[in-house]
């Protein structure tokens, strides 16, 4: 049985074109912004001046309070700057500047250790210290989902690999590439939180990638991990619907997949939080998918932290026409760029770049009450009914007609044929409810 | 690397191709079997009634948009979709003049005040012909067969029972009886609304719904089940009128609530109303009811453990016209 949730969209995921060619590693640029927040919870505050050398890998910002990251330099070379820089999410933020030294000197802390006498504590310890975040787009701090409250026991830990954004290809190619990375990591998640079953979820377009990580799961004896395949179907990576595809455990409305017993990390983040136990490998550089019809090859690019979009494009082999739109993340949650210098940072799954002809958005009109956003709402919401209090400013009646359960996946919008921003409006009407509390 | 400006917009980024105005004109083209089958029928004079009802539908709403400085809306579709339906539920015979009053009723009185496309509470055409039928009930009410004979439409021999005999079976499915400009073809329609659901235009449920639910009832009440379908409006109504996005329920669950609605007053005014038919009023009844069945029939939010109706709703105040806000907000 294949799982799947109730509702969603089906775009065409057009992947092929990262697909083709092998992962790219990108050489350490010159220079790199890495801001010092790139997750979601408190900044990290800095702890090194302008002036000072670091190696990759250094710490230069320590988690501030409890849902917080550390972060660290991703090239050897000295700090520059400490100022306000442009953000891929937050427009502008405080962020380090370090120029490269061109040696790219690994910091000393970082050397294979032996990950098998590690204890729960430790692993989460180690995450914690590697500035592990959810490499989904999120960018949750992972040592915080690895810490669970002791009135809510964890007994089962799911692993998104359903990659349900078109284009984007990186979690794919983590699993190809990386087979073992993954699912030793899923095992040290599962034993960090003490759970006994460990479910990794993909998307039935990534046949290969299933078939490869249930042999290892065999050859290998990962005897508490299963790999499940689901439909391909958007949002099928949303975290409540993938853990109802597998589990058929609803997360309370309000609630984190916590109170039922789940906690969901995605297949880039536990790879990441193998390389953390192994080598005590800081999250200094991640895959970026870099595609669209604007460039001259489309790759998977193993970027650091804080290279900026420029550097990658033209990493890429540069473009073939000048893109009117730079997207980072997927087309249906990614985030419009406006200025070519921003830093990838460690949420940043691709960067898209598309012609005028790849998103005709169209005109919105008025709604014809057509249904198609209530069939395909996975939070069985009425999207159409929000748009319009949005539209009348009645947000309290939006509020009824629980606007917050929203996880703003956007496929309301994809579907309607009246071309209408419901999402956008929806993130407003839960902007002024917030606001209003 | 010489680059432009980069444009911004809130995701996701992508849309789905269909479109409004895709849907309506999928619409037009499922009526134009029912539009042949009444021109062969009832010859140029079905044809004339169409043109002048589509027309003044067309030209009613360009006028209006225009005069109240909107958006131009007249190739949607979906004024020519009243225009085609208007023309579809008036007999064959009615003055060109009377049809223009309906279209222009149509358009002005049940949709434009409203606000326009997809703000009217109840189906246009029909609304427009209940009108009408109360402005010119004898023009309204003269049936002829394809012969250009005065007679009955089947559901009032029915209802008269008098000495005039029900036609043939194969006589309702294709069409050759008395009865509106549109509706007497079951054939013809079916293929319409065949098209429709296949297109993923309309809800399968409703339809599906509808008749079996008038079969069923009329069945009980001992009437023949497939006359009770195949004569009459009821084809009509349930896959265009019923399934007409604006006025009908949003959600699936009302989509059957509200055609299993239509099916009872269907029924009941046949056995026991005034007149023999009862599509057309049994829809605008349901139609006022839509925003009734939308709050009971919320789907339930996942990851809560049962349905909860909405609150009813406050019309905010600052949507109201009046400065100081009217007794409604307050």
């Amino acid at each position: 049985m294949i799982g799947s949730f109730h509702g969603g969209v089906h775009p065409p995921d057009k992947k092929d074109k990262s697909l083709l060619n092998p992962i790219r590693k990108m050489n350490p640029p010159d220079r790199v912004i890495i801001p010092l927040i790139q997750h979601i919870g408190a900044p990290a505050a800095p702890c090194v001046k302008v002036g000072d050398s670091v190696c990759t890998g250094s710490l230069i910002g320590m988690p501030d309070g409890f849902i917080s990251s550390a972060v660290h330099a991703s090239i050897s070379g000295t700090v520059k700057r400490i100022d306000m820089f442009p953000h891929p999410v937050l427009g502008m933020a405080p962020a380090v500047m370090i120029e490269s030294d061109g040696k790219d000197t690994l910091d000393p802390s970082i050397h294979e250790v032996d990950v098998l006498s590690y204890t729960a504590e430790d692993i989460i310890a180690c995450v914690k210290a590697c500035g592990i975040v959810g490499l989904g787009g999120a960018a949750f701090p992972a040592h915080v989902k690895l810490s669970p409250p002791e009135t809510k026991p964890i007994d089962t830990i799911v692993i998104n690999g359903a990659e349900c954004e078109p284009y984007l290809t990186c979690d794919h190619m983590t699993m190809l590439f990386s087979p073992l990375k993954v699912l030793r990591g899923a095992a040290a998640v599962t034993k960090a939180v003490g759970a006994t079953r460990c479910i990794i979820g993909i998307e039935d377009n990534k046949m290969d990638a299933i078939e490869l990580l249930k042999s290892k799961v065999r050859s290998e004896g990962f005897t508490n991990i299963e790999v499940e395949a689901l439909h391909v179907k958007y949002p099928q990576g949303a975290e409540k619907q993938l853990i109802y595809a597998l589990t058929k455990r609803e997360v309370p409305a309000g609630g984190l997949p916590m109170d039922i017993g789940i906690v969901v990390h995605n297949v880039g983040t536990v790879a990441a939080i193998q390389d953390a136990l192994r080598y005590r490998k800081p999250l200094y550089e991640r895959l970026v998918t870099v595609v669209g019809t604007s460039l001259r090859a489309s790759y998977n690019m193993s970027v650091r932290i804080g290279t900026s979009f420029e550097d990658v494009i033209a990493a890429t082999g540069g473009l073939l026409s000048p893109p009117k739109k730079m997207i980072m993340g997927g087309p249906m949650m990614g985030i419009a760029q406006e200025r070519f210098d921003v830093p990838v940072i460690k949420g940043t799954s691709g960067i898209l770049l598309f012609n005028k002809v790849d998103f005709d958005l169209g005109k919105p009109g008025p709604c014809i009450r057509c249904g198609r956003c209530v069939d395909i709402c996975p939070m069985h919401l009425v999207p159409s009914a929000l748009s319009i209090f949005g539209e009348r400013e009645a947000y309290e009646d939006a509020d009824g007609y629980n606007v917050n359960d929203c996880m703003e996946c956007g496929a309301c919008t994809y579907v309607c044929p009246a071309k209408r921003p419901i999402v956008h409006i929806i993130k407003k009407i839960k902007h002024v409810l917030r606001q209003k509390k | 690397m010489k680059l432009e400006v980069l444009e911004v917009s809130a995701s996701p980024h992508i849309r789905v191709g269909d479109s409004t105005s895709r849907i309506m004109w999928r619409v037009v083209a499922a009526l134009l079997p029912a539009l042949a089958v009444s021109v062969w029928l009832f010859g140029m004079q079905a044809m004339r009634v169409v043109f002048v009802s589509v027309f003044v539908s067309v030209l009613t709403e360009f006028i209006i948009r225009n005069a109240r400085k909107k958006d131009m809306t007249i190739g949607d579709g979906s004024a020519v979709i009243t225009g085609v339906l208007l023309a579809f539920v008036v007999p064959p015979t009615t003055p060109l003049w009377m049809v223009a009053i309906g279209a222009f009723c149509a358009i002005a009185l049940c949709k434009e005040v409203f606000g326009g496309l997809g703000m009217n509470i109840f189906n246009p055409a029909l609304a427009s012909r209940a009108i009408l039928l109360a402005a010119f009930p004898v023009q309204m009410t003269a049936w002829i067969t394809p012969d250009g004979i005065s007679c009955a439409t089947p559901l009032a021999i029915i209802k008269e029972g008098g000495a005039a005999v029900v036609p043939e079976t194969i006589d309702l499915f294709v069409g050759t009886i008395g009865g509106s400009l549109g509706e007497t073809s079951a054939i013809a329609l079916l293929i319409g609304g065949l098209y429709l659901i296949v297109s993923k235009v309309i809800k399968w449920e409703m339809p599906v719904v509808y008749l079996g639910g008038i079969a069923l009832l009329s069945l009980f009440l001992g009437r023949d089940p497939l006359v009770a379908i195949l004569a009459g409006g009821a084809m009509l109504g349930g896959f265009f009128m019923i399934t007409d996005m604006v006025t009908t329920p949003i959600t699936r669950m009302g989509g059957v609530v509200f055609a299993a609605g239509c099916a009872i007053i269907t029924v009941v005014i046949r056995q026991w109303g005034g007149y023999p038919e009862g599509v057309c009023y049994s829809i605008l009844i349901m139609n006022a009811l839509t925003p009734l069945i939308d709050r009971v029939c919320m789907p339930r939010v996942f990851g809560k453990k049962k349905v909860i109706a909405p609150p009813v709703l406050k019309a905010a105040k600052s949507n109201c016209a009046t400065e100081a806000g009217c007794a409604g907000c307050k």
